[in-house]
């Protein structure tokens, strides 16, 4: 092995094949990234050794720690259509271009009628809405005694829109002969560890009042080798 | 710094004399620093795994004139604050009667050795049973659908228990997830969430209070 005399100065380094590297991994992050704007709330949900994927096509009730809930349909379409519809049940208008930036939206946790208000706000005054009614994000209101159950409508409203959404889809991809693969909507509930389940009882009995029984609680995976598996 | 490979294309054999070597020289520092700085960002904001969920079916509520507190084998798993748990086997009384003595609360916490362990030896049996089914299937001398009907049918056994979880106001969702995530794990194929009753609020406030 002899070595070659340097010629001083900074050594000559073959970098073609890291750059190469480099890049294939930004095209794959790149492609596979996909943006979502930040949740009205952040909450921790308690680990499980759940291993069933939340379905891509679901309805999420988020219940942060202070117990107030917040609403959120993926499907565009159904959430466009529910928006309409609790519009005209609770008097309250949307405008054509407020409708669209909607459908864009997570979740949300304010009440209806300060609802154009906050779809019109801009992402960072979010956090600190207010509204007209000066209540801000107090979640989305689920009084069962004045009654001002809006959550109980949006669930009912939501659900039956992704439901007839779905079936649309699928009865045009038969009519086309094509292969049909979504999934049927779901219920999903994503709950902080620390919230009483006080409250998480109170949503899910707006649910089970809906006659909806079955959940997807989302939950965050078990860390570490803790869990035993006895069947195995 | 890094090259580009040069004299592309030629093919002659030990031809051409490389005379523009110097100029094909390119410093790919900036782009490298570049490529680096997405690759970091990407990185960074991926969401790797969508997230995980359990799936849990709550209990439809009855109808009004019916009473539910008719369970055989049940054992009644009852949260409240400070991530306590007691538990009673069997009917609730609030009195001792002629059928037995007053129900009395048993605590247990979230450590191994104590909900893990109990619910080990409750379903001791049913669980050497689908244990025993699992090796077969393993051995492939089970079709995967007869080895899911037998899991199902040794879960609901009617001898196996059911277990009934209720929660106080103070309870944290988090303290619930893991009691069925311990019964998840202990392969417990009948457990339901009920509403507390009085008496057994009345009997936790007792054990919290007295502790």
């Amino acid at each position: 092995m002899s070595k070659k005399p340097s010629k001083g100065g900074a050594p000559v380094l073959d970098m073609t094949p890291m750059v190469d590297l480099a890049f294939l991994l930004v095209t794959f992050f790149m492609l596979t990234a996909s943006f979502r704007m930040a949740e009205p709330v952040v909450v921790d949900p308690p680990s499980s050794i759940g291993q069933v994927d939340l379905p891509d096509n679901h309805i999420l009730v988020t219940i942060d720690e202070k117990g107030r809930s917040f609403f959120g349909i993926t499907n565009t379409t159904a959430k466009r259509e529910a928006l309409i519809e609790m519009s005209a049940k609770y008097k309250v208008p949307f405008t054509e271009a407020q409708i669209v930036k909607f459908t864009g939206l997570p979740s949300f946790g304010v009440d209806i009628k300060d609802l154009p208000a906050y779809i019109d706000a801009k992402e960072e005054a979010r956090k600190t809405f207010r509204g007209p009614s000066g209540r801000g994000q107090t979640g989305i209101p689920l009084d069962t005694i004045t009654p001002n159950n809006q959550l109980k409508d949006w669930i009912a409203i939501g659900g039956k829109k992704a439901v007839e959404t779905y079936n649309s889809a699928k009865a045009t991809a038969q009519k086309k002969n094509q292969a049909f693969k979504a999934e049927k909507p779901r219920y999903a509930i994503k709950c902080a560890a620390t919230t009483k389940y006080i409250y998480v009882k109170e949503v899910v009995k707006n649910f089970t009042d809906l006659k909806i029984y079955q959940f997807n609680l989302i939950t965050s995976l078990e860390g570490g080798g803790t869990v035993i598996n006895p069947t195995k | 710094m890094a090259e580009i490979a040069e004299g592309g294309g030629g093919s002659h054999k030990g031809g051409k004399k490389r005379a523009k070597k110097q100029s094909t020289r390119m410093d790919m520092t900036p782009m490298v620093d570049l490529a680096f700085l997405l690759l970091t960002f990407f990185v960074l904001t991926a969401t790797f795994s969508k997230p995980k969920s359990m799936e849990l079916t709550f209990p439809a509520p009855p109808p009004i004139d019916q009473k539910i507190d008719q369970v055989k084998n049940g054992i009644t798993i009852l949260l409240t604050k400070e991530d306590r748990i007691f538990y009673y086997e069997g009917e609730l009384r609030p009195e001792a009667d002629d059928k037995g003595p007053k129900t009395t609360l048993t605590e247990l916490n979230f450590s191994q050795g104590s909900l893990h362990k109990y619910l080990l030896e409750k379903n001791k049996v049913m669980q050497d049973q689908i244990k025993a089914l699992t090796v077969k299937h393993d051995n492939k001398q089970l079709e995967d659908t007869t080895y899911k009907r037998l899991v199902r049918e040794r879960k609901s056994d009617k001898e196996s228990y059911t277990y009934l979880i209720k929660t106080d106001d103070q309870a944290t969702y988090k303290n619930v997830i893991d009691v069925i995530d311990e019964l998840n794990i202990n392969v417990v194929g009948k457990y339901v969430m009920v509403d507390i009753l009085k008496p057994e609020m009345d009997m936790i406030n007792e054990k919290v209070g007295a502790n």
